[in-house]
């Protein structure tokens, strides 16, 4: 995909394409806001400074973008293999069980200390909840988009049990384990930057954020410069001929999608050890399936994936600086937004295509001429 | 031959059934179709030969209008027309038989003859109507299928009736058939050209497009050669040969067969005993096959296609597990390993469809110059892919295979179908195998490439390798094998010399001469 030429130059596909599918969600959620009374552009305004006009929206913005960069690169590894993973948001729940397991018997240690095992255990039970679909479509013919949807409704109901009968905290009311130590919590990057001497403001941003872009640069290592990566993309684009080639499917489709599961569940090392300090219900907040959209957008490479992130975490922060400003604008209006340039981004991702394809072959005719 | 070829300089009676003046197409930068001048007589057989890429598919696009020129007009019956769409070409009496058939599998015959040209709600009265056309055009043509079967479980040979059915019933007066014989056997081909030698009786007209030279002089009244966007030469059939239409195709003189010295058999490289493979329902696809190939010939195996000789390729290679046999490479027992355990045994395979099997369209050239081969230490810098060694490799064999062009960060599809095919000849070749398999080497491929594909594999086999090939093409087999072997249904029903007449080589594939 790096690199690979087609029927647009690569920057046109990679940056004018998703610039004008943005445009047009934009200008549909304008049409929006519109018909509820409010100023498009005002809307924009306090959306942008929310998002990125102060050092703690910036922090915040970032925080979101962490996530999504763990989910989009899970949803983009699994779909380089040829298969559509939507259960990064099973996987990272069940991920947070690990952070919480290791954060708890470790608690008092220090972060530094924990993070490794932290990271591990992550890593190992995203990818555990991602090995049983991965194993049963390698195995048994069963569909990944079915099981991974199913293995997300189990990881919540097995989150609640466990919550609730054997890891809550006794006598509290709500499910959830006890809070970890101070000294075990991810610190935020404010509190590692004011010794330096820079203030950035209050925000939940913390060093996973590294994390995350170290991950993506590790999948762009792993899909494009290693042999795993490449017969990934064979068996992705051409079953047959991965056989042919003596790749084994299943053993690609099983270590496809436990690397997908390890990807999203390190978003559990953001929310749990770096924000939430507690293992608690629905901590992931549909940061999966925000990653489909993020890696569509991305064209599932890991450059547009951390960009698509940001935009979507812009989207977040911005969304709720929005809904604060100007309450007719409420939350759910938000998620219409967000909505929109899922749709517009994913869905519809193709439909400024062919007439960017025409104008090209017409102004390199002009050109010619 | 109920209407005489009209010779080029006489002004033919009737207004030609459609004409080309001064055609012009550019993609880009691919300047397609030049300055088309184009004359299809009324009631004649017209075939137009030129090499993939020549831009033959995208005359018919335009005629067909798929496509607009970008200058140019067209003539119907001697009226100037537009066409804008294929509906506009069916209205003007064009219909089109594409390589890819357009049928809906799994619909009878009855309902894709007249999809999208139910004329009513009520599918009714179309059906009736189909239903009696179709059984007057297998009487009058020997059109024959039968109205209530399923599309997807016809052959080949009868979805195409299914097509022209489709373009007749449409009331199409001139019938455009994009490479009609790629896909069928010897003896469905004949019965092709006997359907439209009686279309042609009944004054119909017919624009075949193909590259392959036998089905002109067998069918064609008239021949068109195009050559780089161009239409260099048009003639009479009965006035030309096939030299001298494939020269005008390639531009320079080409040998149709390679000389081959007669080949010294060395020792047994691939031995093959009581091989039985079946599929997973337990069907016999290859049943007690016996065979051996030895250093420095090639044999070759003969059949129908569908008979076999896939599934035997495919076992050979790993990717199917025989049932019951023997496979020896050398001195090793390879029944039952995979392909990549068999590869590094000293086994190239080069598959029966490079689309399917033998590349990953979507990849660069370069990446899939080492499909299969991904694992060779030559090509890993530590836990990572030497790019570096991969893509010099793949230049190294783009120059050495004449790959055009010759960019290795091309997309695989981007290429031609000749290309594509020396890409994966070119990276099965260079590993120097002690045995390679082949499975139609020159399928789709243009007439230049033909040559020097052979020429290659002769070269392979003169210097002591065993070659297994498998060919639709009798003509290829008869000019590369040294032995030849017959499939059919399953089994090896005969072997015979190359020089073998074709006809009893037929037989033998028919399962008669047994």
């Amino acid at each position: 995909m790096s690199g690979s030429r087609g029927e647009l130059p690569p920057l046109v596909d990679y940056l004018v394409v998703p610039a004008v599918n943005l445009t047009l969600a934009f200008l549909v959620s304008g049409l929006v806001v519109l018909a509820i009374g409010e100023n498009p552009l005002a809307a924009v305004r306090i959306m942008l400074s929310g998002a990125l006009g102060y050092a703690e929206g910036v922090g915040y913005t970032l925080y979101y973008t962490t996530n999504f960069i763990f989910t989009g690169l899970a949803v983009a590894v699994a779909f380089h293999a040829g298969l559509f993973n939507i259960g990064a948001e099973g996987q990272a729940t069940m991920a947070g069980l690990g952070v919480a397991v290791v954060c708890l018997a470790f608690d008092g240690a220090p972060w530094w200390l924990v993070l490794p095992f932290a990271v591990a255990a992550a890593a190992l039970f995203g990818a555990g909840w991602a090995f049983v679909p991965g194993w049963a479509q390698a195995r048994r013919g069963s569909h990944i988009v079915i099981t991974t949807i199913m293995f997300n409704f189990i990881a919540a109901t097995v989150m609640v049990y466990l919550l609730v009968n054997v890891l809550g905290k006794p006598g509290a009311m709500n499910p959830e384990t006890r809070t970890f130590a101070e000294a075990t919590r991810l610190p935020p990057i404010r509190d590692m930057l004011l010794p330096l001497g820079f203030d950035v403001g209050t925000s939940p941003l913390n060093p996973s954020f590294f994390l995350a872009c170290l991950a993506a640069l590790l999948v762009w290592l792993l899909i494009w410069h290693s042999r795993l990566g490449y017969e990934m993309r064979v068996f992705g684009f051409n079953p047959t001929a991965a056989v042919y080639a003596g790749i084994d499917p299943a053993r690609v489709v099983m270590i496809a999608m436990m690397i997908s599961g390890a990807l999203a569940g390190l978003l559990a090392v953001n929310e749990v050890m770096g924000v939430q300090n507690r293992l608690l219900l629905e901590f992931v907040g549909g940061a999966g399936f925000v990653g489909i959209a993020v890696a569509l957008m991305g064209r599932a490479h890991p450059l547009g994936i951390v960009l698509a992130a940001f935009l979507f975490g812009v989207l977040y922060q911005g969304g709720a600086e929005l809904s604060f400003e100007r309450p007719k604008i409420s939350r759910d209006m938000v998620v219409v937004i967000q909505g929109l340039v899922i749709l517009f981004a994913g869905a519809l991702e193709h439909l400024a295509r062919p007439p960017l394809v025409r104008l090209f072959r017409r102004t390199r005719l002009a050109a010619e001429a | 031959m109920p209407i005489a070829p009209i010779p080029d300089a006489q002004v033919p009676a009737l207004p030609p059934a459609i004409e080309l003046v001064g055609i012009d197409k550019r993609f880009g930068g691919v300047h397609a179709n030049r300055d088309i001048h184009l004359t299809v007589d009324k009631g004649s057989i017209h075939g137009i030969v030129g090499e993939n890429g020549a831009g033959k598919s995208t005359l018919m696009s335009i005629l067909y209008g798929f496509y607009q020129a970008d200058h140019g007009r067209i003539l119907v019956d001697g009226r100037e027309v537009r066409i804008r769409s294929s509906a506009d070409a069916i209205g003007l009496g064009i219909g089109m038989v594409h390589q890819q058939f357009m049928l809906v599998e799994t619909f009878t015959v009855l309902e894709n003859v007249i999809l999208g040209a139910e004329g009513a709600p009520r599918l009714a009265a179309a059906e009736s109507r189909a239903r009696g056309l179709i059984e007057r055009l297998a009487r009058d043509y020997g059109l024959t299928v039968d109205p209530d079967r399923i599309v997807g479980e016809l052959s080949v040979g009868e979805q195409q009736r299914v097509e022209i059915l489709k373009a007749l019933f449409r009331g199409a007066e001139t019938l455009i058939l994009d490479e009609p014989t790629a896909v069928l056997t010897p003896a469905e081909a004949d019965h092709l050209f006997r359907i439209l030698r009686r279309l042609q009786a009944e004054g119909k007209t017919v624009v075949i497009i193909t590259h392959k030279l036998r089905e002109i002089m067998a069918v064609t009244d008239t021949v068109s050669v195009m050559r780089r966007g161009e239409v260099v030469a048009t003639w009479p059939t009965a006035a030309t040969t096939v030299e001298r239409i494939a020269e005008a195709m390639v531009g320079r003189r080409v040998l149709l067969h390679v000389p081959k010295a007669s080949s010294v058999p060395g020792r047994t490289l691939l031995a093959v005993e009581g091989l039985d493979v079946r599929d997973g329902r337990g069907a016999r696809l290859v049943e007690g096959v016996t065979f051996d190939v030895r250093a420095g010939e090639i044999v070759g195996i003969a059949g129908v296609a569908g008979n076999g000789q896939s599934e035997l390729l495919e076992t050979i290679a790993g990717i199917r597990r025989p049932s019951a046999g023997s496979i020896r490479l050398g001195a090793e027992a390879i029944g039952g390993l995979d392909p990549a355990a068999i590869r590094a045994l000293g086994l190239a395979h080069v598959p029966e469809d490079r689309h399917r099997m033998g590349l990953v369209l979507a990849l660069e050239a370069w990446e899939n110059v080492m499909l299969g081969y991904q694992d060779d230490p030559a090509y890993q810098a530590g836990v990572l892919i030497d790019g570096r060694a991969v893509r010099a490799a793949a230049t190294d064999r783009f120059r050495g295979y004449d790959v055009r062009p010759p960019d290795i960060r091309l997309r695989t599809g981007l290429f031609s179908g000749g290309n594509q095919q020396k890409i994966v000849i070119g990276r099965e070749m260079e590993r120097d195998p002690d045995v390679l398999l082949v499975g139609q080497p020159t399928r789709g491929v243009d007439i230049g490439a033909i040559e020097f594909i052979h020429r290659r594999l002769i070269a392979l086999r003169d210097r002591g390798k065993a070659i297994l090939l498998v060919s639709a093409e009798l003509d290829e087999i008869r000019s590369l094998a040294d032995r030849v072997l017959c499939m059919c249904g399953g089994r090896i029903v005969g072997e015979c010399r190359p020089e073998t007449p074709e006809a009893d080589i037929g037989l033998m594939m028919a399962g008669v001469a047994a």
